[in-house]
């Protein structure tokens, strides 16, 4: 039994209980700037944590860097119970097979078709026959509610919408633990988000996985998010679920939750009649 | 999980034991992804071996884990089993899994495979005539850039206030003023090269001197501006699409037309008349290098003095074989702007497009230049120059 397993037993034993991304003390500096500013956040095991904060507030940048695409200043970042600077290679690529990621414009490989695109982490990974490959790719399509036929296409053949599909079955692809949503519903019409919100909705029941999503959708936060949590000025300021976040005094979280558009939430304010 | 690539595990996944009429398939271990390949192996062997029995339970109970990969697995062992006429039924499960089962339950049944492979003979039929179509397309596409251009030039010509002059300016540093330097060297080491060679051979008959009328000729007449336009292409040709292929798909090109611009004055024609007035300014500063290199050469490795070089080459050469060379550049560079502008716009939305049709614009233009200069060649043999 090697450590993740092990770290994996006692995940299932305390659900909800154990951090599965515990972030301590992070710093992330650009240059003179300082993004991220001794910020620390747990996500819990199979909850959806919905991350939200200004535009160019470093949403992103967390999550890059809980990835490992940027580099910190200072901190600790454990996923799955494994640091991840201080990890040797072997240990931190096993952590990696067992996150996903979902770019904010889906990152699909162009020279690949769709089909191929769900394959390469399989086959890059695994030693699996052609046609369980292709099986696997297409209930991976079928999950995210896409075609079959879908997979002879071209990722630029695809519609905005069906591109996100197509990397978040991608992202799927290896029966992730964890799946790193990067503003997942930003540029879908709004029956195009709620789908997708049911969508992960309904993976995240059916697979257990724990999802970590960016996001600026007021509508996703309300529908399937667990947990919030407020980025601003390099820190976290709030977590909790929603109601955590209306009640909060922060002038920000006020204008940002009980704003115009967070109105029509709030049960305390009512919408004016006709 | 994962880390463990190399599978240890020996026990099997499923164990047959017949029980009277019945066959009890007891599952075991871990049925995820790392272990999909043996598994499914083992499901292929299992389903060959049960043809015997009609009534088929498959006791899930024991299993460690599932995911995906498992659950899709044991989808397919009932749906071959059903297909043979047997009848399984699935107990034991775990109700965390429900709905995963009922997820993959959903699964359609075959996938339907990809479009099947053609008689090899229709293939290349097929191919040929594909290509046919679409060299004839890139032909219509070249003319039509050309024909647009040319409008473009009248309307300058007839409204000078309309013509982008800072921007032609800008495309003129860079394709011109840049290229310069490394333009300069390579035409100068081609130069040594020529006469390195003209003199090892001429020597053999004692006619050493005419190397300089080989380099003379040979250099003003076609090898500057050849070069030059070989530089050109593969130096400017190459960005010129691949900058108006990333704003093509980057939907900036259709964003000046929509503000009531036309990319053909915007972008297009600045491109080309920068390249049309630099290749000739290239052209000559090339030819002087080559020939400056043919006379260092000349004058260290074949002992020829540089006055009797320079003044072999005036007898050598007339105004006639400079100007032969120079009249050809312009029309060279119309065709690299033409190409590289062309192959530029008819990028599609992938990145590997943008690299397919940054290789095809600088193969074309090559391939334009020569065949061009060919004609020029015929051409001044008719006229007799």
């Amino acid at each position: 039994m090697s450590d993740l397993d092990t770290h994996w037993n006692e995940v299932e034993r305390d659900a909800r209980q154990v951090p599965i991304i515990s972030v301590r003390d992070v710093v992330v500096r650009f240059g003179q700037r300082t993004v991220l500013d001794e910020l620390s956040l747990d996500v819990m095991t199979g909850e959806v944590l919905g991350f939200v904060g200004g535009s160019g507030a470093g949403k992103s940048v967390l999550m890059r860097t809980i990835i490992g695409l940027i580099r910190k200043s200072a901190g600790d970042v454990e996923v799955l119970g494994v640091d991840m600077a201080g990890a040797p290679d072997e240990q931190r690529q096993a952590v990696e097979r067992r996150w996903g990621v979902l770019f904010q414009h889906g990152a699909l490989f162009g020279s690949l078709t769709v089909g191929q695109n769900v394959q390469f982490p399989l086959r890059e990974n695994l030693r699996l026959s052609d046609r369980l490959l292709d099986e696997i790719a297409v209930a991976k399509l079928e999950l995210v509610g896409l075609k079959p036929e879908v997979r002879h296409q071209s990722p630029s053949e695809l519609s905005g919408g069906m591109i996100k599909r197509v990397a978040l079955a991608r992202a799927l692809a290896l029966d992730p633990d964890i799946v790193f949503l990067d503003e997942p519903t930003s540029g879908l019409d709004p029956i195009g988000a709620a789908e997708f919100d049911e969508l992960i909705k309904t993976l995240q029941q059916t697979l257990g996985l724990t999802v970590f999503m960016v996001t600026h959708d007021l509508d996703s936060l309300y529908a399937i998010c667990d947990r919030i949590a407020v980025l601003f000025e390099g820190k976290v300021i709030a977590s909790g679920p929603m109601s955590t976040m209306l009640a909060s005094e922060h002038p920000w979280l006020k204008a940002y939750f009980r704003g115009k558009r967070g109105r029509a939430y709030d049960g305390k304010v009512a919408v004016p009649a006709e | 999980m994962l880390d463990r690539a190399s599978p240890t595990v020996t026990e099997p996944f499923l164990t047959a034991t017949p029980d009277g009429d019945r066959l009890v398939l007891t599952a075991a271990g871990q049925w995820t992804a790392v272990h999909a390949d043996a598994l499914e192996r083992e499901i292929m062997g299992l389903t060959r071996k049960v043809r015997a029995f009609r009534a088929i339970t498959i006791d899930m109970g024991g299993i460690a884990r599932m995911d995906t990969f498992g659950a899709w697995l044991l989808e397919r062992l009932t749906r071959g089993l059903t297909r043979r006429g047997c009848e399984p039924t699935v107990t034991g499960l775990a109700d965390i899994y429900g709905p995963l089962i009922d997820e993959v339950r959903h699964v359609s049944a075959d996938p339907s495979p990809p479009p099947s492979e053609r008689h090899a003979l229709v293939y290349a039929l097929d191919q040929v005539g594909r290509t046919t179509t679409f060299i004839g397309a890139e032909f219509i596409a070249i003319m039509r850039m050309l024909g647009a251009v040319a409008v473009a030039m009248i309307r300058a010509a007839i409204k000078p206030w309309t013509f982008r002059f800072t921007s032609t300016v800008h495309h003129m540093d860079r394709v011109g003023w840049h290229a310069v330097p490394i333009i300069a060297l390579i035409t100068f080491l081609i130069g040594c090269i020529i006469a390195q060679q003209g003199i090892f051979n001429f020597r053999r008959f004692g006619a050493d001197i005419f190397v300089v009328d080989m380099i003379g000729i040979l250099v003003l007449r076609e090898l500057g501006v050849l070069i030059v336009c070989i530089m050109v292409a593969g130096r400017s040709g190459s960005a010129y699409t691949a900058e108006l292929g990333s704003m093509k798909m980057r939907e900036e090109v259709d964003a000046l037309r929509t503000m009531g611009l036309d990319p053909i004055d915007v972008l297009v024609l600045p491109r080309i008349v920068a390249l049309m007035i630099s290749v000739p300014i290239l052209t000559f500063i090339g030819s002087m290098a080559a020939i400056g290199g043919g006379l260092l050469v000349s004058w260290g490795y074949g002992g020829l003095d540089p006055t009797v070089f320079i003044s072999r080459l005036k007898e050598a050469i007339s105004l006639q074989s400079f100007l032969v060379g120079m009249v050809k550049a312009p029309f060279m560079a119309l065709v690299i702007g033409i190409v590289a502008c062309a192959e530029g716009f008819e990028v599609q939305g992938s990145a590997e497009s943008l690299g397919l049709r940054t290789t095809s614009s600088v193969v074309k233009s090559i391939f334009l230049v020569i065949v061009l200069d060919g004609f020029f060649a015929m051409f001044f043999g008719a006229i007799g120059i």
